[in-house]
């Protein structure tokens, strides 16, 4: 069966591919959040959609942002600005692991030639309050995916509990591609009469954003956004159920959410900046994760959450 | 007499749980098996990464059938009570049995429970195990409430006789047992039945598991070697490596590969632990160079490509991981050679050691200035001994330390040679800190020693003064090994050294950082004067008086913060000292019978007494004379007390009257004339030779005298020589201490 599967030729027929996988097993595949985030799971369909009893099962891309990782687009491997694809699916299926093996297979990876491990790797997010058990998944002595069971997220218990994939979308690109530097990367079809390269789409962002990061930022500024964006969290929560408008009952979790995801990712670009300490660190982690407790607190009296009147 | 298996199938179980959890299987399956009256004749546990299973032979068919008896009320009892009575016994009226006891006929029940079939029990006691499962880190999954170490997908329970086996039916959340399981994930997909345990090895065989942890490892052993004799190189062995590396696979497959060319000069430890903590590789080296060339990575199964893609997957991981080891090396390379490492110092000030105790930069100053006061007693350069304490922690601001802590050290040596340093130098940053546990080996060049002993000598300060001692299994800072490494140290290089001096100097530096009253000229002249007197209180007394009343008050602080620091630490010291000879077979009591003498500070001076004391006590000599020495003490001691008065006058030999009276003021004579040279020369061998002397006398005297004659010149008398047997005994050890 595997020598049916064709190999893929560029970077974006990986990511039709999962998504075309995924949505066959039965995954709404959602569009990437229109924010900036650190990691797929800050979606509010993972971190938010993981908490109360309803069932859910969602796939979609989400461009990820780290900005310590800047190297102005020459390292191998390493980008400010990446695309994790993330697979959240509640309660886990007693076959979530033959379900992700065939998505390996999906983007032509050959399991009788390949060596496919899990290798234990416990998940902890200081800044969302949560945690779960689970692997990064080695093919051939090299990290492509992780998998997790969440146990805790916004210091709630999950019951019942997600299952998360999470693949770093270029390095596991690179590695079915055969392709050694990141920005060499096929990003369409190499024979497609206008051919790009990963670094023809990103090389240019890549320095510009590394610059910014690194050393022109307006620190103040980001302090101030920081703060008000907690404010505004905080403030949108301490609202009554009951809109006075439509009389109806609204908990605007997912508003105060979005303040929580920008507060995380200032304290990033502040971190990159050079501007936080050791100890302050700890401090500022704290902070977000007292906003992104709110939120999962709210959340859970939502119906999505599992509120029931 | 059936043989019981049970196999719990799981998703991958994390490498460093299994060897455990199988043993935790088989411990609380057997227990409860034997305390519901089971017995079994042999149990054997086993993991893979999917699966613990466990075989129990030999298991009786039911457990013994018992009848006991309680006694109720009398015959005669009002109707209320015998019903009461059967109520709480749970048996009926025909039950009940009648008996003559001494007050009267009185009822008894007779209650029978009758033995239970193995396979209950056998189910009782699985479920409880696998509910009550002692996984260091356990999850829950789907919708179940049941946690276990990763999801649990099946239960082997199975009972086998000579005529079938059966299934032993249990239920835990939803997941119920059989005799199904599954081969190798990849390699033989699909489930299958078993019938008992050598059909469950055998079929699993066949479908490409090994189910023994051990056969795994000695067969990745035995290839891994075998492939690398056949090029002429070896595997360096590590045997938490193959361990972990046996529980990531369950068909192993060796495959040996290149390391690219580019990083074979790279520090050889770098290449080991970069390829064991990423990759879980072993490195194999070319005997004849020591170099590291190769590497070898097991596979968890066979391909029609005789591995070969794999291969090539994890080379190519390998090169990139390489390429950031030798980026670190090459960045830290230039940083040592042409900054001398000083930007790392200067970044060691910004880094907490601990908030009470300054930074890095602080710690590192004050171990040089310990080192350069222990120099001269171990016999280093002081020159050199403070060089090395300022360098030997450098390393720890450096790129491949950052990434790789276990490289602490070693880097240093490497980057201090880099930098043109002495080799004396660059050693002691390796070595300073040994020795890390009871079996490592302990450092014996010099600038090594003053180095290692400052270091940890500052730690254990540092600690003491802030009070974060150790309390029973809480040792945060792991400063019972230090104390140990201290007395290692001390003893394995015999070194007289006496640690008061030290202690209370470094401490004094440590509390010098917390108050503020304290100024540098008190440190200075305090540390002086230590140096001087030998300890903290006479270096106080002194300095106290020559300043007259003025500038007193930093003095009077740091007598205020410091009141018994040394004093507790030192017996903190006097307790790890026991249990160190304890283990080496030194008695208890004879160590605490060196503990309180004088230079007690001195560990290799105390040890050389606890042992001439030992040798002196394993003779015959030596013990009766104990036995000598306190008949004396007690009569002694007894007479002090009643009469309210010392005998310590000094016995006189013109009163004596019996000549073995006579004789045993010859022979105290002639031993104090040994004993005291002896002592002066700390030849506590000779010394206590010439104790031991004294039995034959002090026995012929107890055997021919009465003590407390009735002459009260001849029982004073006698009293005075007693004190003197006392006098010259104590002097050698404090032989009350000794027991029997």
């Amino acid at each position: 069966m595997d020598q049916t599967i064709t190999k893929p030729r560029s970077f974006q027929e990986i990511i039709l591919r999962l998504q075309t996988y995924w949505a066959e097993k039965g995954c709404a595949v959602m569009q990437p959040y229109d924010m900036e985030v650190g990691a797929g799971t800050f979606h509010p369909a993972t971190t938010l959609r993981s908490l109360g009893s309803r069932p859910w099962a969602a796939a979609y891309v989400q461009p990820s942002r780290r900005p310590t990782d800047g190297r102005y687009g020459e390292n191998p491997n390493r980008l400010q600005h990446y695309y994790q694809y993330q697979v959240l699916i509640k309660p886990s299926p007693p076959d979530l692991q033959e379900l992700y093996l065939g998505s390996l297979r999906a983007i032509g990876i050959d399991m009788s030639l390949h060596d496919i491990r899990f290798v234990e790797d416990d998940w902890e997010s200081p800044t969302l309050g949560a945690w779960g058990l689970g692997w990064e998944v080695w093919c051939d002595g090299m990290e492509v995916s992780q998998f997790t069971y969440f146990q805790q997220v916004g210091g709630h218990d999950c019951h019942p509990v997600s299952g998360e994939l999470t693949y770093g979308l270029e390095r596991l690109a690179m590695y079915v591609l055969g392709v050694d530097h990141v920005m060499d990367m096929p990003y369409n079809d190499p024979d497609a009469p206008i051919a790009l390269s990963y670094g023809d789409v990103f090389r240019q962002t890549e320095q510009e954003y590394s610059r910014w990061n690194f050393d022109v930022a307006d620190t103040d500024v980001l302090l101030r956004h920081f703060e008000e964006a907690e404010a505004e969290c905080a403030r949108i929560l301490n609202h009554a159920e009951d809109d006075p408008k439509t009389g109806k009952r609204i908990v605007m979790a997912h508003p105060a959410y979005d303040q929580c995801i920008k507060a995380s990712h200032i304290f990033n670009l502040l971190d990159a900046r050079g501007v936080i300490s050791v100890t302050e660190r700890q401090s500022y982690i704290g902070r977000v994760r007292a906003l992104a407790k709110r939120c999962a607190d709210a959340f859970v009296l939502t119906e999505a959450g599992g509120y029931a009147a | 007499m059936p043989d019981l298996l049970i196999e719990l199938f799981s998703e991958e179980i994390p490498a460093r749980m299994q060897a455990k959890a199988a043993d935790d299987l088989k411990s609380r399956v057997t227990n409860g098996l034997v305390e519901a009256g089971l017995t079994y004749a042999g149990a054997a546990a086993y993991s893979t990464p999917r699966r613990l299973a466990l075989r129990v032979d030999g298991l009786t068919e039911r457990s013994p059938d018992i009848k006991e008896e309680r006694k109720g009320p009398r015959v005669d009892a009002p109707e209320k009570a015998v019903e009461g009575f059967l109520r709480g016994a749970g048996v009926s009226r025909d039950d009940l049995i009648e008996r003559d006891e001494k007050k009267g006929r009185v009822f008894f029940a007779v209650i029978e429970k009758p033995g239970r079939p193995a396979a209950e029990i056998v189910a009782e006691v699985l479920e409880d195990t696998i509910l009550n499962f002692p996984w260091p880190k356990s999850m829950r999954w789907g919708a179940g409430s049941l946690r276990w170490v990763r999801p649990l997908h099946r239960i082997i329970c199975l009972l086998s006789r000579e005529d079938g086996s059966e299934v032993v039916p249990l239920d835990v959340d939803g997941i119920a047992s059989g005799r199904t399981t599954e081969g190798h994930r990849f390699m033989a997909p699909g489930a299958f039945d078993v019938t008992g345990f050598d059909d469950y090895e055998a079929k699993l065989k066949r479908a490409h598991v090994v189910l023994d942890a051990q056969e795994r490892a000695e067969a990745i052993w035995q290839d891994a070697t075998n492939q690398a004799f056949a090029s002429g190189l070896e595997v360096v062995e590590d045997k938490g490596l193959l361990a972990e590396v046996a529980g990531l696979v369950e068909w192993p497959v060796v495959l040996m590969g290149e390391i690219g060319a580019e990083f074979l000069d790279l520090p050889p430890e770098v290449l080991q632990t970069s390829m064991k903590e990423h990759q879980k590789f072993f490195s194999v080296k070319n005997p004849k160079t020591g170099r590291i060339e190769r590497f070898v990575t097991v596979a968890n199964r066979e391909t029609a490509d005789h591995g070969a893609t794999i291969l090539a997957g994890n080379q190519k991981v390998l090169s990139a991981r390489l390429a950031d080891a030798k980026f670190f090396w090459e960045n830290d390379l230039r940083v040592a050679k042409k900054e001398k490492m000083a930007p790392w110092l200067d970044s060691l000030g910004s880094v907490t050691f601990h908030n009470k105790l300054g930074s890095q930069r602080d710690r590192i100053d004050r171990i040089a200035a310990l080192a350069r006061e222990l120099a001269p007693v171990v016999g280093a350069d002081a020159n050199l001994a403070e060089q090395a304490a300022q360098v030997a922690k450098a390393d720890l601001a450096s790129e491949m330390v950052y990434e790789f802590p276990e490289l602490q050290g070693l880097m240093g040596r490497y980057y201090s040679a880099a930098a043109g340093l002495p080799a004396e130098v660059a050693a002691a940053c390796e070595e300073h800190y040994s020795p890390l546990g009871p079996s490592d080996d302990v450092p014996s060049a010099s600038v090594s020693v003053v180095v290692a002993l400052a270091d940890k000598i500052d730690t254990l300060t540092g600690f003491w003064a802030i009070d974060e001692k150790p309390t029973g299994s809480k040792d945060p800072f792991a400063l019972r090994r230090a104390a140990l490494g201290v007395i290692r140290l001390v003893l394995e290089n015999s070194l007289a050294i006496s640690l008061d001096r030290f202690m209370d100097a470094q401490l004094v530096r440590h509390k010098a950082r917390m108050i503020d009253e304290v100024t540098d000229s008190d440190v200075e002249d305090l540390i002086d004067a230590i140096a001087e007197y030998g300890v903290f209180g006479a270096a106080y007394r002194t300095l106290k008086e020559k300043r007259g009343g003025d500038a007193t008050a930093g003095l009077d602080a740091m007598k205020e913060a410091l009141p018994d620091k040394s004093v507790d630490l030192l017996a903190f010291f006097h307790d790890r000292l026991k249990n160190y000879l304890r283990d080496e077979g030194v008695r208890h009591d004879v160590i605490d019978a060196c503990l309180g003498m004088p230079g007690n500070d001195d560990l290799a001076l105390l040890v050389a007494r606890a042992r001439a004391l030992q040798d002196v006590l394993s003779t015959e000599d030596g013990e009766n004379l104990v036995q000598g020495f306190k008949r004396a003490n007690n009569i002694l001691t007894q007479a002090e007390d009643k009469d309210g008065v010392e005998y310590s006058f000094g016995a006189d030999p013109k009163f004596a009257e019996d000549p073995t009276e006579t004789a045993l003021f010859d022979a105290l004579a002639q031993a104090e004339a040994k004993i005291a040279p002896a002592m002066k020369a700390q030849d506590f061998s000779a010394a206590m030779a010439a104790m031991a002397d004294l039995r034959g006398p002090v026995d012929a005297f107890f055997e021919a005298v009465q003590v407390n004659a009735e002459s009260e010149v001849l029982r004073r008398n006698r009293l005075n020589l007693l004190n003197t047997i006392r006098q010259t005994c104590l002097q050698v050890a404090d032989l009350t201490r000794i027991e029997g």
